[in-house]
C-alpha cells in the first residue's frame, strides 16, 4: 500500500490527511505536494490528520519536521491529530511533541487554530 | 529502489508472522526493516537503483534475527551515525533517527561497516512469551 495525500484548505489552515504508509519513498511525494500547495496559497498553519496512516518510519519524521519549519517561518504552527499508538511512539522518541501540538480530532485541531 | 521498501517490510512481516508476534512487535519489526533498508538506499548507494540489498531473516522459537546487508560506500564513523538526530544528509530532510529507532525497537543492534565495501546491520529481537503461556 502506498500513501494517499488529501489536502484541504480551511481559512488559512492547510489540512493534510494521510492514508496508507509514510516511508522514504512516499515522503518525497508528500513533500512535493505540500510544498507546491504552500507556494501557491496563503497558508498560516498546518493540521496533520494521521487517522488513516497505518505505517510510518523516520522518513516521516523528517518530512513532518521540514513542513513544520516552513510554517514556523511565517509564525504559524502545526497541530497533529488522530494519531495511532505506534506512530505516537515515533513522535515521542524523536521529541516532536516538544514542538507540535497534539489534538484528538481534526475538529479540535481546527478549533484551536480558530477556523472551526 | 525506494519502491521496494514497502516490499521489504511486508516480506519480513509475513515471514515472522509464523511466530505469532503481537501487533506492536510486528510494527516494530517492519519499522526497523524500513529504517535499515532506507539507510542502505540513501547512504549506502546514494539512491543508485543498481544497488542490491540482501535481507536475511532467521526465526527460532521466540527469537527473530534480521540481517540487512549492502555493498555500498560504508560508514566512516559508526558511533556518529548512531547518535540521535545526527544525519549526514540534512538537505534531504533526514531526521537522523534511524539507528535510534532500531536500538529502541530491538534487543540487539550490531553494525559492521567498512568504507567502500559496504554495511551489514544485525538486529535481534526476542518476542514476548506471554501469549503462549496464556493459551
Amino acid at each position: 500500500m502506498s500513501l494517499s495525500v488529501n489536502l484541504e484548505q480551511v481559512g488559512d489552515v492547510l489540512c493534510i490527511r494521510l492514508r496508507g504508509e509514510l516511508d522514504h519513498h512516499s515522503a518525497r511525494e508528500l513533500r512535493s505536494q505540500v510544498d507546491e500547495y504552500l507556494e501557491a496559497h496563503q497558508i498560516q498553519h498546518i493540521v496533520l490528520n494521521l487517522e488513516e496512516l497505518i505505517f510510518m518510519d523516520s522518513s516521516g519524521i523528517g518530512v513532518i519536521l521540514g513542513r513544520y519549519k516552513q510554517v514556523r517561518r511565517n509564525g504559524g504552527e502545526m497541530v497533529v491529530c488522530s494519531i495511532s499508538t505506534p506512530v505516537k511512539r515515533l513522535f515521542e522518541l524523536s521529541g516532536l511533541f516538544k514542538i507540535l501540538r497534539l489534538e484528538n480530532r481534526e475538529t479540535d485541531a481546527l478549533r484551536k487554530l480558530g477556523v472551526a | 529502489m525506494s519502491e521496494n521498501e514497502a516490499f521489504a517490510r511486508v516480506s519480513v512481516g509475513a515471514f515472522t508472522a509464523q511466530l505469532d508476534p503481537n501487533m506492536d512487535e510486528l510494527t516494530e519489526l517492519k519499522t526497523v526493516v524500513s529504517e535499515a533498508v532506507t539507510n542502505s538506499i540513501i547512504h549506502g548507494y546514494d539512491e543508485n537503483p543498481a544497488g542490491t540489498i540482501t535481507i536475511m531473516v532467521k526465526i527460532d522459537t521466540d527469537m527473530v534475527e534480521l540481517t540487512v546487508k549492502d555493498n555500498g560506500v560504508g560508514i566512516e564513523d559508526i558511533g556518529k551515525a548512531k547518535e540521535p538526530l545526527y544525519t549526514s544528509k540534512p538537505e534531504l530532510e533526514r531526521s537522523g533517527m534511524g539507528f535510534t529507532i532500531m536500538e529502541n525497537f530491538m534487543d540487539e543492534v550490531e553494525v559492521i561497516s567498512k568504507p567502500s565495501t559496504g554495511t551489514t546491520v544485525y538486529l535481534k529481537k526476542r518476542l514476548a512469551k506471554s501469549r503462549s503461556l496464556c493459551n
